[in-house]
């Protein structure tokens, strides 16, 4: 087990991609987020799972219960807005009737989910219910209307337009479906990020049995880490399967080292702000949550 | 085996849910009651009439300030007990008998209830209506841990049960606007939707990613809040999540 400040305790961490060319095509990265759900559930560690599928605007996430492989794959591809996906948690095991409830989201979810599981406030069935987690790597996520703004006034493309939104190399990428491709500045849509995630300690999805993103890798392929017991059974499995591609991280560029540098550029820029909640006022403090 | 620590349920103005939640915890309660607690007091489930010394006392429900029986009741709880948790919402926040205004028959004059926190020193809260089967039982546990573990159960029980002691230092109101108050106002909401799935009248839904409250469904049980992952969140026992998962299902073995 590797303990490291930045990116969590962790098994191994690997370079991966999904063999399934259907979901590939799809995918925002190595399709490991929506690979690893279809084949939990195939294989029956998982009922069900939540995942963010598609809402009742363009690019805006609705979360949803998937309990087959087509609902799955609906939610494939970052959706760079509010999903809350654990308002799902205590009902997947109710009307739903999971016992094996599977969750995708990014980190603030997964702690979510343990907070859930170790402290249950009014949540009852729901810690031995969560059978598998799947974390996505996050930096940090927009309203609805920032990303309107984002979208329809700096990269100028009508959001119905939109095939597929990627943040990468200091921008922020539009691709529309008839293959024009604008971008900005990362710089630019920082005033529209939400102001919560200035507080959020966590880039690579810490608390999660696997994590997934797409920095350290190539295009189409994608950084994962193997945390848990459970999250090492699984993926052992779904790799002897046949299920990825994989690569030591080591043999990948840019590799770990960039994943490092930004988990770390995230966790101190976050750790500072929250130090700075505590002379926010004249001897008064915003609230601390991590006291 | 150490010895049992003597555990008991103390039924102030509430609806026996939350003993309800503590059975449901199935033949976990009974590997509890053989190995660990030994219930020395409960109206419900036992004979023994009068309040007796404690180790852990768990209150169901608020106070009726305008029953005697009732006050004096809570104040010989806190003089009996080593450690008082307020179990479920009524007891922490008020919850339901929050609405209460007498004018009904046979007492119309009982009219004002209270937490108990207001009329006493209270150590930990365990918020919920319903509370969950599996917090009680994790409390359970981690209160034999703290009175009778070795020096490594004692620091892990006392880091685990300390977001729940702060709880209980924080107030005795609870409500939808919990939210809006500490969290959203804060600057701390980012979105996750678990205040929505915690409410038991579902009175949270999410517009654009925010919480929206319904304030005349609310029933001020003071879940939200409490589950919400921006109120607290200790790292130092999240971080071992699956250690500790680990040691509550062994203890149950
Ligand atoms: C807000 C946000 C910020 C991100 N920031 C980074 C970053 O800084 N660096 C990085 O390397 N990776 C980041 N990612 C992760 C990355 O964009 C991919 O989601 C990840 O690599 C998974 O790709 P995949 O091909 O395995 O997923 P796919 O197989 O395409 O499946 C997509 C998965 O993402 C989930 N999902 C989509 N949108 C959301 C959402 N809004 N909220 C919760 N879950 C969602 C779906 O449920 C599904 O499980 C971010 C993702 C999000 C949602
Ligand atoms: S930056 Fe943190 S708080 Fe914001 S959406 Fe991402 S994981 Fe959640
Ligand atoms: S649980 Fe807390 S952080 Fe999550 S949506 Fe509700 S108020 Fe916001
Ligand atoms: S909104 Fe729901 S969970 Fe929150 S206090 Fe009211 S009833 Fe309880």
């Amino acid at each position: 087990m590797i303990e490291d400040p930045y990116l969590g305790k962790y098994i191994t961490c690997v370079s991966a991609r999904s063999t399934d060319k259907e979901i590939l095509q799809k995918a925002q990265d190595g399709g490991i987020a929506t690979t690893l759900m279809v084949y939990a559930l195939e294989q029956g560690i998982i009922d069900g799972t939540i995942v963010a599928g598609e809402g009742d605007r363009p690019w805006e996430p609705k979360p949803l219960v998937a309990m087959s492989r087509e609902d799955i794959l609906k939610a494939r591809g970052t959706k760079y807005s509010i999903s809350p996906q654990i308002s799902w948690l205590k009902e997947a095991t109710r009307s739903f009737g999971l016992d094996k409830v599977g969750v995708t989201g990014v980190c603030c979810q997964m702690q979510a989910v343990r907070k859930a599981q170790l402290y249950p406030i009014n949540m009852r069935d729901v810690p031995d219910k969560v059978a598998f987690t799947v974390g996505l790597f996050c930096m940090e996520n927009f309203p609805y209307k920032s990303l309107q703004t984002i979208v329809e006034d700096h990269a100028a493309q009508s959001l119905s337009s939109v095939k597929r939104m990627d943040i990468g190399k200091g921008k922020f990428w539009v691709y529309t479906n008839r293959g024009n491709v604008s971008s900005l500045p990362i710089k630019a849509t920082h005033k529209y990020e939400q102001p919560g995630c200035h507080v959020c300690l966590d880039y690579v999805s810490n608390l999660a049995d696997i994590s997934t993103g797409s920095v350290g890798s190539p295009d189409g392929w994608s950084t994962v880490f193997i945390r848990t017991k459970k999250g090492n059974e699984i993926w052992s499995k779904a790799v002897a399967a046949g299920m990825f591609e994989t690569k030591p991280i080591e043999d990948v560029k840019p590799g770990l080292d960039l994943v490092t540098k930004l988990a770390k550029e995230k966790i101190d820029k976050n750790r500072k702000t929250v130090e700075e909640r505590k002379s926010f006022g004249v001897n008064k403090a915003l609230r601390n949550p991590y006291a | 085996m150490a010895n049992k620590i003597k555990l008991g349920h103390v039924h102030l103005s509430g609806c026996t849910g939350c003993l309800v939640s503590v059975a449901d915890n199935n033949l976990g309660l009974i590997k509890i009651l053989d190995d660990y607690a030994d219930l020395v007091y409960s109206l419900t489930l036992a004979d023994v009439r009068h309040i007796p010394e404690m180790d852990v006392a768990l209150v169901e429900g608020s106070v009726c300030i305008q029953d005697h029986e009732s006050v004096e009741e809570i104040k010989e709880t806190r003089k009996k007990s080593k450690i008082v948790v307020a179990l479920g919402s009524c007891s922490s926040y008020g919850n339901i008998t929050r609405f209460s205004r007498g004018g009904q028959h046979n007492q119309p004059q009982h009219e004002s209830f209270l937490p108990i926190g207001d009329l006493i020193d209270v150590d930990l809260y365990i918020p919920g209506c319903p509370p969950s089967p599996e917090l009680i039982r994790n409390v359970a546990i981690m209160a034999y841990l703290l009175l009778e573990g070795n020096e490594d159960q004692k620091a892990l029980a006392g880091k685990y049960l300390k977001p729940l002691m702060d709880l209980a230092k924080r107030g005795t109101s609870g409500c939808f606007c919990d939210l809006m108050t500490d969290v959203i106002n804060q600057g701390l909401c980012m979105g996750c939707g678990t205040c929505a799935a915690s409410c038991p009248v579902r009175a949270i839904s999410l517009e654009f990613g925010k919480p929206q409250g319904e304030r005349d469904l609310c029933i001020k049980c003071g879940s939200c809040y409490g589950a919400c992952p921006r109120s607290f969140f200790n790292f130092d026992v999240m971080e071992e999540f699956e250690s500790i998962s680990e040691i509550i299902a062994g203890a149950l073995k």
